[in-house]
């Protein structure tokens, strides 16, 4: 028993004593490094976790569903990581940081993780939504490092709008527990999500629904789902680039999964609204809305941040229509997403640090002048686009197919989102790859190595799926009903 | 004695239904606070009460928070911060206060329907309560929007939150309260008093969130 609760223990523990000795860390050099080592660390711990899942517990548990995300957020950690730890250097080496500032930074940085382990393993709704609470405190703080008047918006925005929803999903979680308490009885089971998910069907399901109402927005803030996105592009676009890149790889998962599971206690009970159609229209109003807007924007950080949501939209559309196939390509989604939307952060960080702009119509000409940032940025925006052979269009086709299975009319809007985006994605791509060169104002010395090894897993995921991770990914689908 | 109980809970959760379009209506910063202030010991009470009631000891824990942090620090310390940064004492809204106020009563109505409807199987303790609650907490959205100064603001997120902790007393027997009180009043205090309200009158010499617009989000 005490072997089987290592890997959780260890995952939360390992980036909790990282943040603590990285706050008393003076030199940044080796600060990066115990950065990479302790993220390293973690995945390996969250490996282990694969292979030996504890028995729920009154606060943890590792099914599944969860593994998917802890082991996701554990790679995009470390990948991130090696790529901070050449990226500040430079900001460092320009004076946008203080030295300072970074022992704050890679502090917060594993504080991030940590939560974001915390609120994956929780097994206890309220504990759930504390570590949600303390992710969105951290990457507030994050954020605003830069500490310009842009930066500081940003961060005010995101954080009045941050709390807003974490106060609506809070009122939904205490809701859940007064359906939850005429059941259960009261006391600590009736936040407890594996006892919740087996008693839920004799829940008072009008309760349930004014809950899930509330949860959804709540959460559905955090996810970036439009109407309530607004946050979302301030905040990538003024943090630093890694923060971004954890942002839009990870954050946005870990707030989907809490939606999921409360999901799943919602279809578990039959009197209960269906969950799905309130998440396909968030889903496809995020799609088409961010496919528009990715046409007029001008700062390339941005432009990813509006191409975050449009995913986001996609992958809450899956979840939303539910069933084998279409959960299976929400899963496969959300896993492509992350990482080729982590990578093209890499390339663009690099790339604003080489031109000293987030413009983009001063970024020009990088397969010239910096060929492997150029062509990096290239397939990856190819790749995100959802144009084959890469991963994104597999999850992309799997969705659309199942949906023009089983709801013809909905695939229409679904698709003409999805070339919409692409439109804007490819047209803007022209410029910043092929078009006239422009004057760097720094020399390049970026770490590709992130960079590529996403790509590459995502181009690998694009040909060939191994067995074992369809059988898994299949599997957790069918939970997820 | 539970008639009385019941009245006695659902007097001091009206209560802060009330204060909150008190301050809807207040427009100096100090009276602001002051309001807030009162609503805080409010909350207090209300949750010490349902301690009593539930016999749940640990919820005189959240009751002290509310009265010490939220009653007494927070609204002292926001003077302060008022004074020393010369912040204009005039609340600046939106919309003006009448509408403002309509749409209140709008929004404490809608919550009533809501809650009483679908919470007809809950303890009658319970049900009332957490309509209040959720009263309190759409006023306190409803000043976070209609306000322009970030202290304004942060005060509509208190008073928001105030409707939370209520909910969270009310739901009889409920774990991790007192967790969630800690987590909520220390973080986001914290942070908004101590980084925030700091920072934006270093930058901005205001802290009259209007003056934020020049920025439009897009460079370019």
């Amino acid at each position: 028993m005490s072997a089987l609760d290592n890997g959780v223990v260890l995952i939360l523990a390992l980036p909790a004593a990282t943040a603590a000795l990285l706050a008393l860390t003076p030199d940044y050099r080796l600060s990066a490094r115990l950065n990479v080592l302790s993220c390293l660390l973690t995945l390996l711990a969250a490996l282990t976790l694969l292979f030996e899942k504890p028995a729920p517990g009154p606060y943890f548990n590792v099914d599944d569903l969860n593994i998917v995300f802890i082991v996701l957020t554990a790679f995009v950690g470390l990948t991130t990581s090696i790529f901070s730890a050449s990226y500040i250097a430079h900001e460092l080496e320009i004076g946008r940081f203080a030295p300072i500032h970074l022992r704050f930074y890679h502090a917060m940085y594993q504080a991030l993780l940590f939560s974001m382990n915390l609120a994956l393993v929780a097994n206890n709704i309220g504990l759930m939504w504390v570590a949600i609470e303390m992710a969105t405190l951290t990457t507030v703080l994050m954020v605003g490092l830069y500490r310009t008047r842009e930066a500081l918006e940003a961060a005010w925005k995101y954080f009045i709008l941050g709390s807003v929803g974490i106060a609506f999903a809070l009122f939904g979680t205490i809701l859940v527990y007064m359906a939850a308490r005429p059941v259960v009885g009261e006391g600590f089971d009736g936040m407890v999500w594996t006892v919740l998910i087996k008693r839920v069907s004799a829940f008072d399901p009008a309760l349930l629904n004014v809950a899930f109402v509330f949860l959804l927005l709540g959460y559905g803030t955090k996810v970036g789902l439009a109407p309530l996105h607004a946050w979302l592009p301030d905040a990538h676009a003024e943090g630093p680039t890694p923060i971004s890149a954890v942002l839009s790889g990870l954050l946005l998962n870990v707030a989907l999964y809490a939606v999921l599971r409360f999901k799943m206690l919602l279809a578990a009970n039959a009197g209960a609204l269906a969950p799905g159609p309130l998440m396909v229209t968030m889903g496809l109003g995020s799609l088409i809305f961010a496919g528009f807007m990715l046409y007029r924007r001008r700062d390339i950080k941005r432009m990813f941040a509006y191409s975050s949501i449009e995913h986001m939209g996609i992958i809450a559309f899956a979840f939303g229509m539910g069933g084998p196939l279409a959960n299976f390509a929400g899963l496969l989604h959300m896993t492509m997403h992350s990482l080729t939307k982590s990578a093209i952060f890499f390339a663009v960080g690099h790339i604003a640090q080489v031109k000293g702009t987030q413009r983009i119509a001063d970024i020009g000409g990088l397969t010239v002048t910096h060929p492997a940032l150029g062509w990096g940025l290239v397939v990856g925006v190819i790749a995100i686009a959802g144009m084959p052979p890469l991963g994104v269009f597999t999850s992309e086709f799997l969705v659309v197919s199942s949906t023009f299975a089983r709801q013809p009319l909905l695939a229409l809007p679904l698709v003409a989102g999805l070339l919409i985006a692409l439109g804007a994605l490819v047209l803007r791509l022209q410029g910043l790859a092929f078009g006239a060169p422009t004057a760097d104002s720094a020399p390049s010395q970026a770490s590709y190595a992130p960079m590529f090894t996403h790509l590459a897993l995502v181009l690998v995921a694009g040909i060939y799926l191994p067995p074992p991770l369809v059988a898994w990914f299949q599997h957790v689908a069918g939970l997820l009903g | 004695m539970n008639g009385f109980a019941l009245d006695l809970a659902h007097l001091l959760a009206g209560a802060l239904v009330l204060l909150s379009f008190m301050m809807l209506y207040q427009d100096r910063l100090y009276a602001l606070l002051n309001v807030f202030a009162l609503q805080a010991v409010a909350l207090s009470l209300s949750v010490a009460w349902q301690a009593w009631i539930q016999g749940a000891p640990h919820l005189f824990i959240t009751a002290a928070i509310a009265l010490v942090f939220k009653a007494i620090i927070i609204p002292v310390s926001l003077h302060r911060i008022v004074a020393r940064l010369g912040v204009h004492r005039e609340v600046e809204t939106v919309v003006s206060m009448g509408p403002t106020m309509l749409f209140g009563i709008g929004l404490v109505a809608l919550s009533m329907v809501v809650m009483l409807r679908v919470t007809t199987a809950a303890d009658p303790l319970a049900r009332e309560d957490i309509a209040f609650a959720l009263s309190v907490l759409l006023l306190g959205l409803l000043m976070m929007i209609t306000r322009r100064n970030a202290v304004s603001q942060v005060v509509g997120f208190m008073s928001l939150e105030n409707g939370l902790i209520l909910a969270a007393a009310g739901a009889k027997g409920m774990p991790l309260v007192v967790e969630i009180s800690v987590a909520f009043s220390v973080l986001v205090a914290l942070i908004v008093i101590g980084v925030f309200l700091f920072r934006i009158r270093e930058r901005f010499d205001t802290v009259d969130v209007g003056a934020l617009d020049r920025f439009r989000g897009e460079r370019g």
